[in-house]
């Protein structure tokens, strides 16, 4: 058995500023051994430890979809230590890549029903993973509608800009675009918070599942309006973040009562949160 | 299976002649108490001992464990790649454990050892180690094995189990490891019956010394939300000051941190014993803290042990009753009792 610590060398191929305040960067990772890459099997939803020898590992959800071939995609919030050193990497520099680790959004479950996609800020990196994923003609007809609702605080916000131009022009996904504010005249989508829009919006929970991702604060409005419409706790889907440093449940921090977020999730329903402590 | 008795005077020749073929660790006395420390000399094995202070998980799960290097140098074609450091991980045993510790082993290796992932060092020292218990005859007052399900002659997680008569010691082998060890013992003769009654008697009188302060079975059937939310945290965290001395004894504690140290341009991946106890221990990047306050922290350390841990593997619960926490906590925050309010159940009159 692979020793699960030992991260898998990758080169940058290429960095990609996401984000006007320039703290979002998209990371592309290509193997630096060819046969990696199909030990790298994922699913979106997943997430891997991304390496810096001499700085440590930071847990980054992939955003890259397993349809993508060739590379792993990462955006990278600026935060810490690993993070800012990250961010003054270059192109053609090594690092390495630990995963895929975690369970991913339940794509079997899934099968045959319609898809609500409500993400926020930098939280919409593994959704993009996951519209990328169904969006291919290999797993397009296995989900029925596909709605999107992807908010930040301003246009210049917004992760993966020429994706969502082209997602929007496209008939088989709908996408509703929003900003909390701005004085963009050339910006013409929604503006309002991502609740007051799905309200608005009103995607039909009926056969539907909703995959919710954001920050705390935007979940925790979210929540009650998918009640409302109708989505059962079972059908409310999340990603959680924690502290992690093994991303195989071992080194013990990551825990809400007896699941640890890295292994057993990060992605859990609404449902199964109702039954663990509120230590999140 | 193969029960030999030695008698005292022969010990350190049979403790000799193992360190041929195998390091050998035992407790050796170092100031005013005791570690178990790889031996050079058979007769530094101090087997009067009550127990060591710090657990003997070091000797499988080291405080600090270099798990890779890399270099850092400009040019080098292995620049930033990680490399496992090779290990010595051949034979060892481990001679004189109490019953308790190396039943910690067993409760850790659900952690270590599962069918996604291994972690290599657990496990290679687990498999190259040989466990020699010794019984304890006379238990200590903060000892509690027998309410957490094991006990000072609990044999289920050990080689071969010693127990300690006036004259010499009776060695029973427990598993076909502990059996080879005994096989060809010249220091030793196949025990009599008056020597295993006599081991037994041992045995006996030493478990019943030994009050059953707690029933566990109770836990299984608690909501995990309802103890989570229970009143008694906040009496129990009051005094707390959150050192990590009991995290850092425990035998069942495996929390780790890993870090990494760079020396000029060669650099190491650390893995080191970090504690629940510790703020730092969950701190998101974003500066959000699910475990922020104190009694979350607390209430975190006996939650794991006699509650998630039960029901996520339905198993222990993960303590083994040594009672070193109760013995070094600065501020006598006593476990027994925490497992006391745990277990409780009320019949409320109606």
């Amino acid at each position: 058995m692979k020793n699960p610590y030992l991260p898998y060398p990758v080169r940058i191929q290429e960095i990609i500023t996401e984000t006007q305040d320039r703290n979002l960067k998209t990371f592309k990772l290509v193997f630096l051994n060819p046969d990696d890459e199909a030990a790298f099997a994922y699913m979106p939803g997943q997430f891997a430890e991304l390496s810096v020898a001499g700085q440590g590992e930071v847990p980054i959800g992939i955003a890259s979809s397993p349809t993508e071939k060739g590379f792993l995609m990462f955006t990278v919030n600026r935060v810490g230590r690993v993070t800012t050193y990250l961010h003054n990497m270059k192109p053609g520099e090594v690092m390495g890549v630990r995963g895929p680790l975690g369970n991913w959004y339940p794509w079997d479950e899934m099968k045959g029903k319609n898809v609500v996609i409500i993400g926020g800020g930098f939280a919409f990196t593994t959704l993009r993973s996951s519209i990328v994923w169904m969006l291919d003609p290999a797993h397009r007809k296995d989900y029925g509608d596909i709605t999107v609702v992807y908010g930040a605080r301003n246009p210049g916000m917004l992760l993966y800009k020429d994706e969502l131009v082209a997602w929007e022009k496209r008939d088989d996904i709908t996408m509703h675009l929003t900003v909390d504010a701005t004085d963009d005249p050339q910006w013409k989508y929604n503006v309002g918070f991502v609740p007051a829009v799905t309200k608005e919006k009103a995607p039909s929970a009926d056969n539907a599942y909703a995959i919710v991702c954001g920050p705390p604060i935007m979940i925790k409005f979210t929540l009650p309006v998918l009640a409302d419409l109708g989505f059962p706790p079972e059908r409310i889907i999340t990603s959680l973040e924690m502290r992690m440093k093994c991303g195989i449940g071992m080194c013990g921090r990551c825990n809400i009562g007896t699941e640890y977020v890295c292994k057993d999730g990060p992605v859990f329903s609404m449902a199964k949160l109702a039954t663990l402590p509120n230590e999140y | 299976m193969l029960t030999i008795f030695v008698p005292k005077e022969k010990l350190p020749e049979m403790i000799g002649r193992i360190m041929d073929g195998a390091r050998v660790f035992a407790p050796v006395k170092e100031g005013d108490g005791y570690r178990f420390r790889l031996l050079d000399r058979p007769d530094k094995a101090d087997l009067t001992y009550q127990n060591t202070r710090l657990s003997p998980k070091e000797l499988i799960h080291p405080p600090a464990e270099a798990m890779f290097s890399y270099s850092l140098k400009k040019g080098d074609p292995k620049e930033g790649i990680l490399e496992e450091i090779p290990k010595a991980l051949g034979k060892r045993v481990v001679w004189g454990i109490r019953p308790c510790d190396a039943k910690a082993f067993q409760l850790v290796d659900i952690n270590f050892i599962t069918d996604q992932y291994v972690d290599p060092w657990w496990q290679k020292r687990r498999q190259a180690t040989v466990l020699v218990g010794l019984g304890c005859g006379k238990p200590c007052s903060t000892c509690f094995c027998t309410s957490v399900g094991t006990g000072p002659f609990d044999r289920s997680a050990l080689d071969v189990l010693m127990t300690e008569l006036a004259e010499g010691y009776v060695l029973e082998a427990v598993t076909e490891a502990g059996e080879a060890l005994l096989a060809e013992a010249p220091e030793g003769t196949p025990a009599s019956a008056s020597v295993l009654a006599e081991a037994q008697a041992v045995a006996e009188q030493a478990e019943k010394s030994l009050p059953r302060l707690f029933v566990p079975e109770p836990l299984k059937e608690k909501p995990m939300t309802e103890l989570f939310q229970a009143a008694f945290w906040d009496e129990v965290q009051f005094a707390c000051i959150n050192c990590g001395t009991c995290t850092f004894l425990c035998p069942t504690c495996w929390c780790f941190d890993i870090q990494d140290e760079v020396h000029q341009q060669e650099g190491v991946r650390l893995r080191l014993w970090d504690s629940c106890m510790f703020p730092l221990f969950t701190l998101h990047g974003s500066g959000h803290n699910p475990r922020n306050q104190k009694l979350q922290r607390v209430r975190q350390r006996f939650m794991h042990k006699f509650k998630y841990y039960v029901d996520k593997y339905g198993n222990g619960p993960a303590c083994v009753g040594c009672g070193r926490c109760v013995q070094y906590c600065p501020v006598n925050i006593d476990i027994r009792r925490v497992a006391g309010m745990m277990t409780a159940s009320c019949v409320c009159p109606t």
